[in-house]
């Protein structure tokens, strides 16, 4: 990583400081949120891929689950949000904990199948099990609650809770690559035997990655369904997934802004070129290719290697 | 008794069907180690092509070989232009074929429009089959032989030519197929043809069955997963088994489990998955 | 940021008709801003096209205006995903300064953005086949002009019993909140009557083949009904028939079972299937024939469910518009003139509202015939000012659960 710490820490409180003066006006701010949230839900993604090489097509279990958790105590069991939040992110923690057991059994695209049948059947399972989710209808929160007394009605109010969290998840995940873990973890990615062979438990390395993933995928999901006060099926559905992996491939995997970079772009493809572009989905594809192909590390490796050739484009 | 039999053909009909929609996604799946997410969207391409070509006039078999020509075609021109850059690249070609499926969706969209598209099968082969006093599809039944007949046509391919024996060589040992001096990329080339060619042709042969709408693609691409995950990838018995595997499942399992319609195929993945995940015929270690 | 933004309007509550006096006053050449929310990509895209043309068409017959005011539409893609919609419904009416929402199309998409346009004061036409909508769940700035999921089933079932004399039936549909909420309205009201539903079968919205489904069909009814969405109905009837049992038991459906979108292309299948719906193209008014004939001429199709629903909005709106003088920057004014006028001649007849924003009107039984190669759902009953309560009163009826998967507990099944 070649971000010189403070530097980037600056540009970036900068920038999450800066964008509700610069953005026109409260929908820009909101759509400015949405993205942010879908950031955090990204960056733990790339826990998984950009660290620990296990690249997941179910990650929207962890933003849908915590947003049906919190949406289903607050709405129907009447719990105040400063329990229904931290069960949700239990109950989101959790489940990556199970479904990393079953996950882990397999390696590369095995692990990759495994995580999309995971996130299918709790997909399935959320479509079909009424009586608690709401089937296709979802369940829905009328006003957004106030936590803790602070009252996060407003856009402006919210925006600011959403770029708190990312700022706090990107300390977290900045520490942890810098942690010994981090170095295992990254370990386990390009020579596992070796890893093995040193004494490292790669199983549990890869058990902890999964499960701090989870851990912030939650609270994403949490984050989501406050934004949107609404949760449905979809919102843990395959489509879901593959956008979040998405994000973070297209701005740049192991890096810390490229899947905030991601989250960003694609959010405004969805919502901002969309009302002018109405071929926006095949834009949308059309974005994932030349990416992909011009900068198979994403766009803030490639971008990083364009402006600096005298690097060779290594980090 | 007439509900077990009834639905055992059912769950044939389906496996033929499910045959010649995963045989090619096995195939390429096998050799370059992707799963080509774009798979339903040739597919659903097959199945507007095909229909577009009947609306023509052209009759339904020369529909579904011209369809599957013109995706083969498209899959050929795909992974020459797109995939094959990215060599080595898996999670990039991964993305690259989602990519590439938005498009397909989009543009077929925008070319035929949301309404169904029926397609008619041949006329000889729709008045329903009587069998012990009860009805079931003629083309239905047409499906389950076209589908063992494109497997021992594919068995014949494999097993009985050189190409066959270089694809089962690059399946089981990339790098020493290509020690050997078998051109490799041009091996992927032939392999993408071949498993998109399957797809359109499929897309033709299940459009009676089906139809062709938006949406088909990702309905059906999900299928395509589990009857790899299930039969293991790369192996053509595995495709035949593991699609009639899917078949009697999603039949039976539907029927006698109401309430698990919406995970019924994808709880034997996951099974699957953690007890053996090279699947029933899997060759290829994951 | 310096702009009074329409949210701080309407925050103010009941200073907005003075604000929109003093500081917003209307000019009259400022268009009539419509925020049109449809789905254009994705699985759901074929009922979103639709709506559009219905649309664009009501608006071309009527020289692009409504109560006298210009139009500006503004068409919104959702892509037929919740979290969509709620964003591109903020833009509408929060960039795009909306004076009224059409749509969206999917019931999940309207209750994703229910509590959304109530806090913004957002008067909605609805267009989403849900019963919440305009039941437990109804909102003050919302009206819906077209049908609840339940209220064409319910004058489908009485058809059955009464007309057909049919007594054993079964109900298959997709299953998801509209399928259920069909499904069960259609058995409130026939078991009610004395019928018994003996078999009812949900498969699965994304099912990829009927087969297994037919195959379990009782083969001693007197009837089916059919609750499917989208391509759905077309899919099944065509397996019907396939699998031999065409002829033998009479389809009858709820709105969208055998919808003009799907019917050409189920052929002569199609031929007897009787469905409930507030619309047929077929329907014989002045209206309704400038309607299906310009969307002959500019889509070669009949309009159907989906762009039938615009075309009322547009002729409901355009009368309360045309009374208020072409006044519309009072929501409260706008969306209570709409549900209190009764309009005589939209393409579906006559409408009214009741007390809960849903349109009481005509249901039409159709049933397909066709004429020189070409399906028609031909009227063959029509039931009048049909609530969405059907008979039931509307304060008992809401003591009951909304429709549902369980609710009313099917006592007949056979098994």
């Amino acid at each position: 990583m070649t971000l010189r710490g403070s530097r980037f820490w600056a540009l970036m409180s900068l920038f999450l400081i800066a964008l509700p003066f610069a953005l026109p006006s409260d929908y820009y701010l909101g759509i400015a949120t949405h993205a942010l949230v879908l950031a955090i839900l990204a960056l733990s993604l790339d826990i998984l891929i950009g660290q620990g090489g296990m690249t997941s097509l179910g990650h929207a279990v962890y933003l849908g689950l915590p947003a049906y958790a919190a949406a289903w105590t607050m709405q129907n069991a009447n719990w105040p949000p400063e329990l229904a939040i931290p069960f949700a992110i239990a109950m989101g923690t959790a489940v990556s904990a199970l479904f990393a057991v079953l996950s882990l059994r397999a390696r590369g695209l095995g692990f990759l199948m495994i995580t999309l049948a995971l996130g299918q059947v709790m997909w399935g399972a959320a479509y079909r099990w009424v009586g608690l989710t709401g089937g296709d209808n979802g369940i829905r929160i009328p006003v957004r609650p106030p936590v803790l007394g602070i009252d996060i009605s407003s856009v402006r109010s919210f925006y600011v809770v959403v770029a708190l969290a990312l700022m706090v998840a990107l300390v977290c995940i900045w520490h942890l690559e810098r942690s010994p873990f981090g170095a295992c973890l990254r370990g386990t990615k390009d020579q596992p035997k070796r890893m093995n062979m040193l004494g490292h438990d790669v199983w549990s390395i890869r058990f902890l990655a999964f499960v701090f993933a989870g851990f912030w995928g939650s609270i994403a999901g949490v984050l989501y369904v406050f934004d949107y006060l609404y949760v449905s099926p979809s919102s843990l559905s395959l489509p879901q997934s593959a956008e979040a992996l998405l994000m973070v491939v297209l701005g740049g995997a192991g890096t810390l802004t490229g899947p905030v970079v991601g989250a960003i772009i694609i959010t405004v493809i969805k919502t901002v070129v969309s009302s002018y572009v109405d071929r926006w989905y095949s834009l949308l594809g059309l974005t994932f290719i030349i990416v992909v192909s011009v900068m198979p590390r994403g766009l803030v490796p490639g971008l990083k290697a364009w402006f600096a050739p005298k690097e060779g484009g290594a980090r | 008794m007439q509900f077990w039999i009834i639905q055992t053909l059912n769950s044939l009909a389906m496996g033929g069907l499910l045959f010649l929609l995963s045989a090619g996604f096995s195939l390429i799946f096998g050799l370059m180690r992707i799963p080509n997410l774009a798979h339903g969207g040739l597919f659903m391409l097959g199945a507007y092509v095909g229909a577009m070509c009947m609306q023509w006039g052209v009759p339904f078999w020369l529909a579904a070989i011209a369809a599957g020509l013109a995706v083969g075609a498209l899959g050929t021109v795909l992974e020459g232009g797109l995939l094959r850059r990215m060599a080595g690249n898996e999670q990039g070609q991964v993305l690259i074929t989602l990519g590439i499926s938005f498009i397909i969706a989009d543009l077929c969209l925008l070319t035929w429009g949301g309404d169904p598209v029926p397609l008619d099968a041949p006329r000889m082969l729709r008045p329903p089959v009587f069998l012990a006093g009860f009805a079931f599809p003629g083309y239905r039944l047409a499906v389950l032989a076209f589908a063992l007949i494109v497997a021992l046509g594919l068995w014949l391919l494999l097993e009985r030519t050189r190409l066959g024996a270089m694809i089962r060589a690059g399946v089981d040992d990339r790098l020493m197929a290509r020690s050997v001096g078998i051109r490799v990329s041009r091996l992927f080339s032939a392999v993408f043809f071949l498993g998109a060619f399957l797809a359109g042709l499929g897309g033709v042969i299940g459009g009676p069955i089906l139809s062709a709408y938006p949406g088909l693609d990702t309905d059906m691409l999900p299928l395509a997963l589990v009857v790899v995950i299930l039969g293991g990838v790369g192996s053509l018995p595995g495709a035949l088994v593991g699609s009639f595997l899917v078949g009697i499942i999603y039949n039976f399992g539907t029927a006698l489990f109401p309430d698990f319609a919406y995970v019924i195929l994808f709880l034997p993945m996951v099974v699957m998955l953690v007890v053996k995940p090279s699947g029933l015929f899997g060759r290829v270690t994951r | 940021m310096f702009t009074l933004s329409r949210r701080d309007v309407f925050k103010t509550g009941i200073g907005v008709s003075a604000l929109a006096l003093t500081g917003r006053a209307v000019r009259a050449d400022e268009p009539l801003r419509i925020g049109f929310l449809t789905v254009k990509t994705g699985p759901l895209a074929a009922g979103g096209i639709q709506m559009e043309q219905g649309m664009l068409t009501w608006l071309k017959l009527n020289n692009n205006k409504i109560g006298g005011r210009t139009v500006e539409l503004m068409v919104a893609d959702t892509n037929g995903v919740p979290a969509t919609t709620r964003t591109k419904t903020a833009e509408l009416v929060e960039r795009q300064k909306a004076h009224l929402l059409i749509g969206p199309l999917a019931a999940f998409e309207a209750l994703a953005v229910a509590d959304y346009t109530e806090s913004h004061h957002m008067p909605t036409m609805g267009l989403a086949a849900f019963d919440e909508g305009t039941q437990k769940g109804a909102q003050k700035y919302f009206a819906r002009p077209t049908a609840s999921a339940g209220q064409a089933s319910h004058a489908m079932a009485a058809y059955c019993y009464s007309e057909l004399k049919m007594r054993r039936m079964a109900v298959i549909a997709d299953d998801f909140a509209y399928g259920h909420q069909q499904t069960s309205a259609f058995l409130r009201v026939f078991e009610d009557m004395g019928g018994k539903i003996v078999q009812k079968i949900l498969p699965p919205l994304n099912a990829p083949d009927y087969g297994t489904y037919i195959s379990q069909i009782k083969t001693d009814l007197d009837g089916i009904f059919m609750g499917f969405a989208g391509s759905n109905g077309f899919r099944f009837t065509k397996a019907f028939f396939e699998y031999g049992l065409g002829g033998k038991i009479p389809l009858t459906g709820g709105l969208t079972a055998m919808d003009e979108a799907i019917l050409q292309q189920t052929g002569e299948d199609a031929v007897g299937i009787m469905t409930a719906n507030y619309y047929s193209a077929a329907y014989d008014n002045a209206a309704n024939k400038a309607f299906v004939a310009q969307m002959n001429k500019d889509y070669k199709a009949d309009p159907g469910y989906y762009a039938s629903g615009p075309a009322i909005c547009g002729a409901v709106l355009d009368a309360a518009i045309t009374k208020l003088g072409g006044k519309v920057d009072d929501p409260d004014l706008l969306i209570n003139t709409i549900r209190s006028n009764v309009v005589e001649n939209t393409i579906r007849g006559p409408v009214k509202f009741d007390a809960y924003g849903q349109a009481i009107g005509n249901i039409y039984i159709r049933k397909v015939e066709r004429k020189a190669g070409h399906n028609v759902n031909t009227v063959i009953k029509t039931y009048e000012n049909v609530s969405q309560f059907w008979t039931y009163d509307p304060v008992e009826f809401m003591k009951n659960p909304t429709y549902s998967r369980d609710w009313p507990v099917a006592k007949n099944l056979e098994n």
